[in-house]
Formats: structure tokens, C-alpha cells, sequence
């Protein structure tokens, strides 16, 4: 086992514990921060996958204004439930079967797969990563870019006003 | 060196964890914060194939830039209509939001 293994699973074991802790922890604050803690890992394995531009933007879209946002709405829903009640629904053990279930056969779909075990490439030209990813975006991507941009000010402007009150 | 069943595995275990939150949670915020969870999965697969099978284009990262942007777009409309929905009704319990005109 070499260092990038021991990191990637040091990592993985610190995000499946975090996102654990997302779904069952009582406290909604204490579930935003593990959802923290949660994306900071798949951060991490962004950085193990030669992904630098989704490293930061993880660190600056999710962690800097997501995870901001579900306290924000955490702290303003607040009054109504408390920490105390019963927290996951009376079907709560389906869903953990139907997660299981979902798990289990994606494993053993994606193990018939001849592709499963395929071993790092080595990468071309590491350093230009970042630049290709942005000529990409302009050229042959454009039209989708221009439509996450669209969505993005559609997604703002209907926030505004779903939450908006009349006085 | 890490085979790329390695981060499938470790996407597939976070996307049920994500998916049961989903399902099992009261909480419309933590139903949200499921989502999320669902999403990163998907990003790490994308980035993971992209890595290891066509590291050659930029296709798999321009397509995780676009789930980036959709995510941010599905996280503010909900949380949003969460907020809009604790003003009129005074609940954020999912299986409270039964009606479809208050």
C-alpha cells in the first residue's frame, strides 16, 4: 500500500462517517456541519484525481456558500423543530433497505464490468489541466455554459421571489 | 496507485447514504442536504471517468461544471421554497406538505 492509497482511504472513511452523520444526527446544525466536513472529503478526492479547478470551487461554491446557506435556512426553520421528536419517518426502515439494495447492486453491476479495475494513466501535460478545462468551456462547450449561466440567474431570480413577502 | 474501482465504490456507498436520507428523513432541510450528498457522488464519478478512461478530451469536466452549476441553481429554488413554505404553514415536516393550494 503506498501513500496515495493510505490517503484515499483515510479520506473516503472520514467522508462516509461525515455524510453517516449528515442522515442520522438529530440536530440539524450539527447535520450541516458534517455535511461541512462531508464535502471537504470529496474535496480531497477531487485533489487525488487531478481535478484542481474542483478542489477550489468545492471548497468555495459548496462549502463557502452551500453548506452557508442550509445554516442560514436551519437557523430561520428553527422554532418549529426542535431537537427533540422523532427525526427520521416510520418508513425509515425501507428507505435503509432501498439504500442498501441500490448499493448492493451497483456493486455488483459496475464488478461485471471489464472496465473495473482499470489502473491510473498517466497524465500528458499535468500543468495545463486547468487552461484545457477553460478553452473547453468557451469553445466546444459554449452553448451549455451559456445555459448553466441562464439557469443560474433563473435559479436566483425565482429564489428571490418564492421567498419573498408582500407587505 | 488507485484503481478506479476504488472511487466507484466509495461514490456508490456515498450516493445510498445520500439516497437514505432522502427517503428516511422528516426534515424538508435535511432532505435537501441528502441531495447534496447524492450530487458529490455523481461530480466524483464523473471526475473519476474522466480520469481514468478519457483523460484526453475535457468532456467529463466540462459535464461536472454544468452538475457544479445545476446543483447551486436546485439548492437555492429548495431551500427557498422550504423558508416560503415555514411562513404560510409554520411546518418544514415533509410528509406535513400535503396540499398542493394552502
Amino acid at each position: 500500500m503506498d501513500a496515495m492509497q493510505f490517503v484515499f482511504l483515510a479520506v473516503a472513511a472520514v467522508t462516509l462517517a461525515a455524510a453517516f452523520m449528515v442522515v442520522s444526527s438529530r440536530s440539524l446544525i450539527h447535520s450541516a456541519l458534517w455535511l461541512v466536513l462531508a464535502l471537504f472529503g470529496v474535496g480531497v478526492v477531487y485533489v487525488l484525481l487531478n481535478a484542481g479547478f474542483f478542489a477550489v470551487a468545492q471548497v468555495l461554491i459548496y462549502i463557502g456558500a452551500i453548506a452557508i446557506l442550509f445554516i442560514f435556512a436551519v437557523m430561520l426553520t428553527r422554532k418549529v423543530m426542535q431537537d427533540t421528536g422523532p427525526q427520521q419517518n416510520s418508513n425509515w426502515w425501507y428507505a435503509a433497505l432501498v439504500a442498501v439494495g441500490i448499493f448492493a447492486s451497483l456493486f455488483y453491476m459496475l464488478n461485471a464490468w471489464s472496465g473495473f479495475n482499470t489502473p491510473l494513466p498517466a497524465l500528458a501535460n499535468e500543468a495545463g489541466l486547468i487552461s484545457d478545462l477553460g478553452l473547453a468551456m468557451v469553445n466546444t462547450y459554449l452553448l451549455p455554459f451559456e445555459l448553466a449561466s441562464v439557469l443560474l440567474v433563473a435559479a436566483m431570480i425565482g429564489a428571490i421571489y418564492v421567498s419573498y413577502t408582500k407587505k | 496507485m488507485i484503481p478506479l474501482s476504488w472511487y466507484l465504490i466509495f461514490a456508490a456507498a456515498l450516493f445510498s447514504l445520500g439516497l437514505y436520507g432522502v427517503l428516511a428523513r422528516r426534515n424538508a432541510v435535511a432532505l435537501l442536504m441528502g441531495v447534496e450528498l447524492m450530487l458529490n457522488a455523481v461530480i466524483i464519478n464523473l471526475i473519476a471517468f474522466w480520469r481514468y478512461i478519457g483523460f484526453a478530451g475535457m468532456s467529463g469536466q466540462a459535464f461536472a461544471v454544468i452538475v457544479f452549476a445545476v446543483s447551486a441553481a436546485e439548492v437555492a429554488v429548495g431551500l427557498a421554497l422550504v423558508i416560503s413554505i415555514y411562513r404560510r404553514r409554520n411546518t418544514v415536516v415533509a410528509e406535513d406538505i400535503d396540499m398542493l393550494k394552502f
